[in-house]
């Protein structure tokens, strides 16, 4: 299920199989051994029912395949370390917390160095089979925590840490992130103006920079593959080192998404090239997910609120190409369309 | 065992034998020779195990430490000025979690202006974090109270910093007498947390707490440190028992019976303040000092104790309540209510200006023949504070103030008298 010698690494057993004409995940023909920890009824339920998380929340459906995942890798031998932010707030209010794992949080920028500690101390108590998750959204992964993740990847500790990138702070009421979109409203880049919205920068990919720092396992995934989500959680949790997984998890009231449409938004992402999924294994991509019906991009923008203003009665064209100009770029430096190796 | 050390290879040493187990550091002057001589302990293998984390910023070093402290490691590191500055919300959160770390500070200035010398403006910025705060007299007091501060932290559940003036004790050769592993071993138990993050008995730690409960926990925090109020004593004693010298305490009182006039202090400016309570002494001038090690909790009832029967209180104080003057005589003239003791602030050794005997003689002749203002700032040159305010009155552009007021001064290198 799991090596990692002499850089070669093995991920668990991968199995593809999709009813015709639908993308759900035949789990149930699949062997035992092979189906997904979630239909397992004896899965540990990380991040418990009962929790105060918006309807469709994209965060806590990864946050509980992602644990649970790392759970099972683990044999249930995980301790975990959180980013202040809507996850930590919507499952701890006492007596009422939602986690069944060992769980600290203790401020917005420091998850990733609070989970070294955790790590060093472990290693010196000679706890070798418990390790550490560290997790938090976009903002406190590539914006206040950056300088930490910095760190703890350089150093290469012990730690996976999961970014759950709902691209904007929407425990603070929807404000811009760095992982905010182009083009995106929020209440900091309202849509209003000459051009509504979130600037055209540079953009920052924290992936692509986590991989800069040559650690063993770096990849993206999305709650629209949950089995995907699951699969790199296991072969990251089989990997010593930093390790890194940065989620795409639609947010229904910062989006402007029906909370129904949460599955629907994160796969329109991925089909129109503007989240790619891939992973990357000491610095070099070794997989992507093939986009399998190629959408444009304004089929996913139009699917939210925050980027109604490029629409209406007079569309702005030409910001809607910048930003398929963004998804075609995906599309040729990760190869979405590309056969071949496939994640 | 007496040797001759740098200050900051006692406390190295001494920290060592404490058995650290997870040891994070980012280098700041003047604390570099503390995280460097421990860098080299761990890597020698004469700590062991430990493990040392080089951390990329001070934030993260009071981070790994809070990680560290949760998953039941004893924790340590040591920081400096600007760096309490850049890690003080982890600061908040590790008492707030009721973390035993122990971190030493090495006390210096805060800019801007930016300077490295000592005074005590960094960590009486944070006397309010909830941590206790130890400052350190003496090289061998400065040893001795990290072995009391994992103590103590461990015992009450909250964390300790030693305070350590800067260059002064930190880079200063004196005669230590070194204490034993076996002595450490005897005083100092292995580590047992009260709360930990175990797989085999998960807890959620760093919870929200709203108002429903929030005074209650902060209500503990201050519980505990009263309670330490008790408790510094009581190790104190038996650290005596074991090592066979006086360090810690709540305070020191020197020539204090009879005094009328009492110079409160804090660190290791009362050796200066003690030869010039000797001078006075000889003189039949009936002065004596006091030297807070415990800052927080506040020793309240041991300085009224102290302190009765005393005329007057002048505390020499290296740190500016800018905007209102001392940060210690406003706590001593709570602790003195209602006992008609007059107190004074003397403004000292700001950024490593040197107190010397002469200065102090001349305040505390002052203090004696009541002739002491309540605010007074040592060895001020009021003469470049003019200048650079006329300049600021003829020009509204008059430039940045700290370079106007060097070049009147026409120093080409850092003077400290």
């Amino acid at each position: 299920m799991e090596a990692a010698t002499n850089g070669q690494t093995v991920g668990p057993a991968r199995v593809r199989f999709y009813q015709t004409g639908t993308f759900t995940v035949g789990n149930r023909l699949l062997d035992v051994s092979v189906q997904s920890v979630q239909s397992d009824p004896r899965r540990n339920n990380s991040l418990n029912s009962g929790h105060r998380a918006c309807q469709g929340c994209g965060e806590a459906l990864g946050a509980r395949y992602a644990l649970d995942a790392a759970m099972r890798a683990t044999k249930n031998r995980i301790v975990v370390a959180n980013a202040t932010g809507c996850l930590e707030v919507f499952s701890t209010p006492y007596p009422e917390s939602s986690w069944r794992v060992p769980w600290l949080h203790s401020l917005f920028g420091n998850a990733p160095a609070v989970a070294t500690g955790i790590a060093a101390a472990l290693k010196v108590k000679g706890k070798d089979d418990v390790r550490v998750v560290a997790q938090g959204g976009d903002g406190g992964t590539v914006d206040i925590g950056f300088g930490c993740l910095s760190g703890m990847f350089e150093r290469n500790d012990d730690v996976l840490y999961i970014c759950y990138d709902n691209e904007a702070y929407m425990n603070t009421g929807v404000q811009r992130s760095s992982a905010t979109p182009a083009g995106a409203k929020t209440n900091t880049t309202p849509g209003v103006g000459e051009e509504p919205g979130n600037v055209f920068g540079q953009g920052k990919s924290v992936p692509l920079i986590a991989m800069a720092h040559g650690i063993p396992y770096v990849a993206t995934a999305s709650v629209a593959d949950l089995r995907d989500l699951e699969y790199k959680v296991q072969k990251a949790m089989g990997l010593h080192g930093a390790r890194y997984i940065h989620v795409h998890v639609p947010c229904p009231l910062g989006w402007g998404s029906a909370p129904s449409d949460t599955i629907r938004v994160a796969r329109l992402a991925i089909e129109s090239g503007l989240f790619p999924v891939f992973e990357a294994e000491w610095g070099e991509v070794t997989g992507r997910r093939r986009i399998r019906d190629l959408v444009p991009a304004q089929a996913y923008l139009e699917a939210q609120g925050r980027f109604r203003h490029l629409f209406g009665k007079h569309p702005d064209t030409r910001r809607i190409a910048w930003i398929q100009d963004i998804a075609n770029r995906n599309i040729r430096r990760f190869g979405l369309l590309d056969e071949g190796v496939q994640s | 065992m007496f040797r001759q050390l740098e200050g900051s290879q006692a406390i190295a040493e001494t920290v060592a034998m404490c058995r650290p187990e997870v040891i994070c550091a980012y280098p700041i002057t003047p604390q570099t020779h503390i995280v460097e001589g421990l860098a080299t302990l761990v890597k020698n293998g004469t700590l062991s195990p430990c493990e040392y984390i080089n951390v990329e910023s001070e934030f993260a070093a009071m981070s790994v430490a809070i990680g560290a402290s949760a998953a039941g490691a004893r924790a340590y590191t040591a920081t400096a000025s600007q760096g309490i500055l850049f890690m003080a919300e982890a600061v908040y959160n590790a008492s707030g979690l009721g973390l035993p770390i122990v971190m030493t500070v090495g006390n210096r200035a805060i800019g801007a202006p930016i300077n490295i010398w000592n005074d005590h403006t960094d960590s009486m910025s944070m006397r309010d974090a909830g941590w206790i705060q130890l400052y350190a007299e003496t090289n061998q007091e400065a040893a001795d109270l990290h072995i009391l501060a994992f103590r103590l932290a461990e015992e009450i559940s909250l964390p300790v910093m030693v305070c350590v003036d800067g260059f002064i004790l930190t880079h200063a050769f004196e005669r230590v007498d070194m204490p034993t592993q076996e002595q450490i071993d005897s005083y100092l138990p292995p580590y047992a947390p009260r709360q930990l993050l175990d797989v085999d008995e998960p807890v959620t730690i760093g919870a929200m707490v709203g108002p429903e409960a929030y005074t209650e926990v902060r209500y503990l925090a201050h519980h505990r440190q009263m309670d330490a109020l008790e408790l510094i004593p009581r190790l104190s004693a038996e650290f005596r028992e074991t090592f066979g010298r006086d360090s810690g305490g709540l305070l020191h009182t020197y020539r204090t019976e009879d005094a009328e006039t009492v110079v409160v202090s804090l660190g290791s400016v009362n050796g200066t303040i003690k030869d010039v309570i000797d001078e006075f002494r000889d003189e039949g001038v009936r002065i004596g000092a006091i030297s807070i090690c415990s800052f927080r909790p506040f020793p309240m009832e041991s300085l009224r104790v102290a302190l009765a029967g005393v005329r007057r209180v002048v505390t020499v104080e290296k740190s500016l309540a800018i905007g209102l003057g001392g940060n210690v005589a406003p706590e001593v003239r709570e602790a003195l209510a209602g006992m008609g003791i007059s107190v004074a602030t003397i403004i000292a050794g700001l950024g490593g200006r040197a107190i010397t005997r002469s200065s102090l003689r001349g305040v505390f002749r002052d203090a004696v023949e009541e002739r002491l203002p309540p605010l007074t700032f040592l060895d001020l040159d009021l003469d470049l504070v003019h200048r650079q305010l006329e300049r600021e009155r003829a020009d509204r552009r008059s430039g940045p103030a700290a370079e106007s007021m060097l070049k009147d001064l026409g120093a080409v290198a850092s003077r400290v008298g």
